[in-house]
C-alpha cells in the first residue's frame, strides 16, 4: 500500500506546504497527548472491571509461606493477583489457582513480573508450612499468606471482601465461605482491576499482558 | 381422601421402584479424575455420568476404600461469594447426562489412607437410589490440572 502511495505523480500532489506543516504539528500534538494518556493508563481498554481509584493500595501485615513477616510494600515492582481462600477447600480454590496457573503459563516470561498472593481465610488451620506445600502445587509464582484472624480480617475488609466460617460438620471439619474475586494491583501497588468467575480467562490474560507490558522496566 | 390415595401412592411407589431397578446398569461414567492436593487436604473428584436408560437415575452417594469420607457437594459462586454445600442427590435425566465438574457438583474426598499420589488409580463405587452400584476408576491428577487429561497417556 505504501509503495502505491509513493507512485502518485508529483503533479497530483497539490497540498500547499503550509497546510502540510500544520498537519504535521497537529499530528505531533495529538501524538504527545496520546503518549501522556497512555502513560497515565487512561486510554487502556481493560476487559476486566476497572477499579482504579476506587480501592485502597495493596497493604497488609502477614506471614508468607516461608514463615517470613511481609507487608504489601514487599510486592512493589510486581503485578499482584490477590485471592482469598483456604487449603481445606477442595473445589473452588484449587480451580481458581489452577486457572491462574494456566493464565501465568499463557503469559510466558512476562509472568515473572507477577505474583499470585493467596491469602488464607482459615487462620486456625492454615500454617505457613501447609500454605507452602499448597501454593507450590499450583504455580512457582504463587505465595501463600497467613496471619492472625485480626490481620486477615483487616485485609479482607480493606477490599470489601468477606468470609464466614460455616458451622462444624460434627467431625471437626468445616467450610469457609469467601469472596470469589481476584484483585489485580499494578507494580506501584495501586488497585486496578477486579476479576470474577464470570470473566473469561482470555480477559485476564489480555489485561495482565497489557499491565505487564506497560512500564516494563526492561 | 387419604384412604383412597394411600394405596394408589403405594402402588405408584412400587411401580417406580420396579422401573428404577438397576439404575446403575444404564449409567456410563467417563472423564473420571481426582485433583490430588498436598498432605491430607481434602480432594475434589469429578466425573461425567451419562444415562442411556429410559428412566432418570439418581446418584445418592459414593464410597472408596482409599478415602475415609466421600461426600456429594456442590460449589456455587453467587453474589461474589464462593460457598460449598452438601447435596442429597444428583439426578441424571433419562437419555441425558450430569457432570461433576470443578466449580459445581463434585465429590469431596477426605481422610485418605494411605495418602493418594498423582498417578494412582482410585476405585470409587457410585451408589444409586435403587441400591444399584457402579464401580468407576478415577485417575489422579496434579493440583493444577483443569480436567481429566488425555486418557491415552495413562
Amino acid at each position: 500500500m505504501s509503495y502505491a502511495d509513493g507512485m502518485i505523480p508529483d503533479h497530483l500532489r497539490t497540498t500547499p506546504r503550509r497546510a502540510g506543516q500544520l498537519t504535521l504539528m497537529l499530528a505531533l500534538l495529538l501524538g504527545s497527548l496520546l503518549l501522556v494518556a497512555c502513560h497515565r493508563g487512561d486510554s487502556v481498554e481493560w476487559r476486566l472491571t476497572d477499579v482504579t481509584g476506587h480501592m485502597p493500595d495493596l497493604d497488609f501485615r502477614l506471614v508468607d509461606d516461608q514463615g517470613k513477616a511481609v507487608t504489601g510494600k514487599d510486592y512493589r515492582g510486581k503485578v499482584v493477583l490477590l485471592y482469598f481462600g483456604y487449603t481445606h477447600c477442595p473445589d473452588v480454590c484449587p480451580l481458581t489457582l489452577a486457572q491462574l496457573h494456566v493464565v501465568m503459563q499463557r503469559l510466558g516470561p512476562l509472568a515473572d513480573g507477577a505474583r499470585i498472593l493467596f491469602v488464607s481465610v482459615d487462620p486456625a488451620r492454615d500454617t505457613p508450612e501447609i500454605m507452602h506445600a499448597y501454593v507450590n502445587a499450583f504455580d512457582p509464582r504463587a505465595v501463600g499468606l497467613s496471619g492472625t484472624p485480626r490481620e486477615i480480617e483487616a485485609l479482607s475488609k480493606r477490599y470489601r471482601s468477606a468470609f464466614t466460617r460455616e458451622p462444624d460438620k460434627g467431625d471437626g471439619q468445616y467450610e469457609v465461605s469467601h469472596s470469589s474475586a481476584i484483585y489485580v494491583f499494578d507494580r506501584e501497588g495501586k488497585a486496578r482491576l477486579l476479576a470474577t468467575p464470570g470473566n473469561p480467562q482470555d480477559a485476564l490474560v489480555h489485561d495482565l499482558h497489557l499491565m505487564l507490558s506497560l512500564g516494563n522496566p526492561t | 381422601m387419604i384412604n383412597r390415595t394411600l394405596p394408589l401412592l403405594a402402588a405408584g411407589l412400587l411401580l417406580a421402584m420396579s422401573v428404577h431397578a438397576g439404575e446403575a446398569e444404564h449409567v456410563r461414567a467417563s472423564q473420571a479424575w481426582i485433583r490430588v492436593l498436598p498432605g491430607d487436604l481434602p480432594a475434589g473428584a469429578y466425573v461425567v455420568l451419562e444415562n442411556t436408560g429410559d428412566q432418570p437415575a439418581t446418584l445418592r452417594s459414593a464410597s472408596s476404600v482409599r478415602y475415609g469420607s466421600v461426600m456429594l457437594h456442590k460449589s456455587s459462586s453467587e453474589g461474589g461469594v464462593s460457598r460449598m454445600a452438601m447435596v442429597e442427590s444428583l439426578v441424571i435425566p433419562a437419555h441425558g447426562k450430569a457432570e461433576l465438574a470443578p466449580g459445581g457438583y463434585h465429590l469431596m474426598m477426605s481422610k485418605a489412607n494411605p495418602p493418594v499420589k498423582v498417578g494412582d488409580d482410585v476405585k470409587l463405587t457410585l451408589h444409586f437410589d435403587d441400591g444399584s452400584t457402579l464401580d468407576t476408576r478415577f485417575v489422579t491428577r496434579p493440583a493444577n490440572a483443569t480436567d481429566a487429561g488425555d486418557p491415552h497417556q495413562h
